[in-house]
């Protein structure tokens, strides 16, 4: 069973009894996506682990949360891959894990691995102003974005955030209208004109697909 | 004190006035900011002492508690707000008064890049501290920040960039400046989210500051350098 988005922000996902050759440390806005492709493709050999995905709030905390995971559990596994981008770490995490012998995600970011990492970067000329959410983002709207910017007390504090950005794109994972009329909501919320883009699970599947 | 116990501002002395200019900084509680100032103004405040005293010390207290995890971005960002108000007040006079001035920063944020926050934040500190400030604002590519050091003959060049994706676009400014052999005439610092010392270290900043208090006192201690190697030389 997969925990409530609540969970995944703020635990993350534990490792369930250990059955694969690979384990898979991950963000937790990523553990739906997994699991589905997992499903999707018979991927016995990947177990799965995800961290609260509240990291992305301190992205100074990433690398060393990452190593304490990767720590924990490299005796049970023959490999372990990281799914994170580089997510803010300034290069950091690509450095700990050349140095722990473990792979990662290419890219900076979700945003761009999702899209596509080559068609996400020829794009980003074009559409530096645009402001990215994923289905994982727009279910913890108010849990990543409105409320640790303060939006929730201080709504005149919008434009100081996203007074420079013209566009949210909702980078969408799967067809679901309810989703993209709650993202739309976002925009307006936001203050954004709206675009919805179809990305389904873009460079993530072709990467865990080669593991 | 019950809530309903208001203070009034003007009822208080001047020590215990920029006491509470400062709670009110930390606050992010503007109006009262600006009536703070107004009112060390008509006692013959110069200036310069409001700025520093009343308002950068207010700020300072806010840089460190939210270094130290205590305050979050958004108050910060209503104490900047506040600030920003009082400085509206005291930047005219300040001309008139000919304040002293420490350095002239050009500051902005690299090509591709929307994010501001902190770079405001910077170039306040910095303006509070007594230097030159000017802002090219966001997505600078290096040909406008290498026309903008020359034209305002600056002493100081601040990037900032929040994306990872964008913060090597540092290392193409600096690259520049070393190809018409002028890097070494400025004093170049980033800063930045994704930022570490490393990465300022590796495009060959000479610092990267973490915070805007950081910003500050870097650039001050450079100043200094510069100064005594001028004397020196």
């Amino acid at each position: 069973m997969i925990p409530s988005d609540n969970t995944l922000t703020e635990q993350g996902l534990p490792l369930a009894a250990s059955k694969g050759r690979v384990l898979l440390i991950a963000c937790g806005a990523l553990a739906r996506e997994i699991l589905d492709l997992k499903a999707m493709n018979r991927w016995t050999h990947l177990d799965l682990t995800c961290l609260p995905a509240k990291l992305h709030l301190y992205p100074e905390k990433i690398t060393a949360e990452v190593r304490a995971a990767v720590a924990k559990d490299k005796d049970a596994y023959d490999d372990i891959f990281i799914v994170y981008a580089d997510c803010g770490t300034g290069g950091l995490l690509q450095a700990a894990c050349d140095e722990m012998g473990v792979q990662m995600i290419a890219g900076p970011h979700c945003y761009s691995f999702f899209e596509g990492n080559a068609a996400f970067a020829a794009k980003a000329e074009d559409e530096f102003t645009s402001f990215y959410l994923t289905d994982f983002l727009v279910r913890q709207f108010d849990a990543f974005v409105w409320k640790p910017m303060g939006l929730d007390r201080h709504p005149d504090l919008r434009d100081m955030y996203f007074g420079n950005y013209e566009k949210l794109i909702y980078q969408a994972q799967t067809d679901d209208p309810a989703l993209t009329a709650k993202a739309e909501a976002c925009a307006a919320r936001l203050g954004l004109a709206f675009e919805r883009r179809f990305t389904g699970y873009g460079d993530l599947g072709t990467v865990l697909g080669s593991i | 004190m019950s809530d309903d116990d208001e203070i009034i501002l003007s009822e208080l002395d001047d020590e215990e006035l920029v006491q509470q200019m400062f709670d009110d900084l930390y606050d992010g509680l503007k109006e009262e900011i600006e009536e703070g100032v107004n009112i060390l103004l008509e006692r013959g405040w110069e200036p310069y002492d409001i700025l520093t005293k009343a308002l950068v010390g207010g700020m300072t207290i806010v840089g460190a508690d939210f270094r130290d995890g205590i305050l979050f971005v958004p108050e910060v960002l209503l104490a900047a707000n506040a600030m920003k108000g009082g400085m509206a007040i005291l930047k005219p006079l300040l001309a008139e008064t000919g304040a002293p001035r420490v350095g002239k920063m050009v500051i902005g944020t690299v090509k591709g890049d929307i994010h501001d926050i902190g770079k405001n934040l910077v170039g306040m500190m910095m303006e509070g501290a007594g230097f030159e400030v000017v802002d090219l604002g966001i997505n600078n590519p290096v040909e406008k920040y290498l026309e903008a050091l020359d034209a305002e003959g600056a002493d100081i060049l601040g990037m900032s960039a929040l994306l990872t994706t964008t913060m090597p676009y540092m290392k193409v400014v600096i690259d520049t400046m070393v190809e018409q052999g002028i890097r070494d005439d400025f004093i170049v610092l980033v800063g930045g989210a994704p930022l570490n010392e490393e990465f300022g270290k590796a495009i060959g900043a000479d610092a990267y500051c973490r915070d805007a208090a950081v910003a500050v006192e870097t650039a001050k201690e450079w100043m200094s350098r510069k100064h005594n190697s001028a004397k020196s030389a």
